[in-house]
């Protein structure tokens, strides 16, 4: 092989990456809090005795988990706006991203609350706590530490998901990459390296779910 | 030239969902194949191949699958290997895959409990006699759910292939988009599609977990 590696080409991009770095993050988080709220809602729908709430949550789960996300951007970013929505990139990908993650996360509490028996609510109630209470402290809480892992393992997924928007035009991480490799033409590097810096916000990522984990929940056990 | 969005469209998206569908299956016979290895590797009592095996899992897993295409897609040239979009699409979904099998069937041989080990030796069967008459049989019954499930995952991640020019279902969804300007029917349709094949494997993977969870 006689190709000559020129990493160095990169160097001028930096304040590119670091933006790219800094949009994924926010996207990631924004995302995060959007679709967690998606998924309670709709976790709550789906437990719900009354079918008029079980079914339509049912159909948004099932059809947001067998399509792709790509396909779901393009409908919000190029399908909407023949109805007169109009949005712009980053605003589509935050919709379409969130909706997606909606989905998913409300499986994963959904088989939380599914994991807490009915004798534990009757238990609190006998208690004399009320019904908030019991529901925060009997079912929310233990639920939610029961599925953290799950929730946890997702979250970072929706992270390096994040990379899809770029199809549509977002200036996130691997929208940079997109735009250094057209500025500097040396594709392979540009790529790779972007790749791998995926691979250094995956392992902060876990190290801060891990942290929050010890904080929440084991310290408090302890207390 | 604006047309409309006709049957020949759709007749169009059917063919290229033939190869959505070719590179799900290519995908799965390669991260298969792949995956067994990264599985044993990571199982054997041998920490180096241990640790070979979490660093290729973390290394897939940890980095997005639209990086990995491009990067194998503009990096194999540079070795002199020329490839189109088909070759790099196939092997970086392989690749893929193969982590998420590997981690999957490592579970599957993992969740077979120590006892049953023990009581195939206590029975006198050699090693291999008790991996395969014992544990492998078990833990295959365990396997086969969550890997249908999976197989949902890689439909959905072929659509990532448009973007490096690979013409499948979504690529083409793309191509008419352009000539019809109607992307709402185009894409929903395409949508639709894809559902079609991803809620049948997943519906099946459910009966299959429903059905092995009973007998077990």
């Amino acid at each position: 092989m006689n190709y000559n590696f020129k990493f160095k080409a990169l160097a001028p991009y930096t304040s590119e990456i670091i933006d790219g770095v800094i949009l994924t993050l926010q996207l990631s988080a924004v995302t995060m809090l959007l679709g967690l709220a998606i998924g309670l809602a709709v976790a709550i729908a789906s437990i719900s005795p009354k079918s008029a709430l079980r079914r339509p949550a049912r159909i948004y789960v099932e059809a947001i988990r067998n399509t792709p996300l790509i396909v779901q951007l393009f409908i919000v970013f190029f399908g909407l706006p023949t109805l007169g929505i109009k949005l712009g990139a980053n605003s589509a990908a935050l919709i379409a991203l969130s909706i997606n993650l909606g989905a998913y996360s409300s499986e994963i509490l959904r088989a939380g609350f599914e994991s807490i028996r009915p004798s534990q609510i009757e238990a609190g109630r006998s208690l004399g706590l009320t019904a908030a209470q019991t529901f925060r402290h009997v079912v929310l809480f233990p639920a939610i530490k029961s599925i953290y892992p799950a929730l946890a393992s997702q979250f970072v997924l929706l992270m390096l998901t994040t990379s899809i928007v770029s199809s549509i035009g977002a200036t996130e991480l691997f929208g940079q990459a997109a735009f250094i490799d057209s500025r500097t033409y040396r594709s392979f590097e540009v790529y790779a390296l972007i790749t791998l810096s995926y691979l250094f916000l995956t392992l902060a990522f876990r190290s801060l779910f891990s942290a929050i984990y010890w904080l929440v929940f084991v310290r408090r056990s302890r207390a | 030239m604006i047309r409309e969005f006709s049957l020949n469209d759709l007749v169009f998206m059917l063919e290229a969902l033939r190869w959505t569908v070719g590179l799900a299956i290519i995908a799965t016979i390669g991260g298969g194949a792949l995956g067994i290895i990264v599985a044993v590797l990571r199982v054997v009592a041998f920490k180096p191949a241990n640790w070979l095996a979490i660093g290729y899992i973390n290394l897939v897993q940890g980095t997005p699958l639209l990086g990995q295409l491009f990067v194998f897609f503009f990096g194999l040239p540079l070795f002199g290997i020329q490839v189109d979009a088909w070759v790099a699409a196939s092997l970086s979904l392989s690749i893929y895959a193969s982590a998420f099998f590997g981690e999957i069937w490592r579970g599957s041989l993992q969740s077979v409990s120590q006892r049953q080990w023990e009581a195939g030796a206590a029975l006198g069967l050699n090693y291999w006699q008790r991996l395969t008459h014992v544990v492998l049989p078990q833990a295959l019954r365990i396997s086969i759910a969550p890997t249908v499930g999976f197989l949902v995952q890689l439909v959905k991640n072929t659509s990532l292939a448009a973007l490096i020019g690979f013409i499948e279902l979504t690529r083409a969804s793309q191509i008419i988009t352009a000539a019809t300007f109607a992307p709402l029917p185009v894409y929903t349709t395409a949508a639709a599609l894809y559902f079609i094949i991803c809620f049948s494997l997943s519906q099946f993977s459910q009966r299959l977990e429903r059905r092995f969870h009973v007998t077990r």
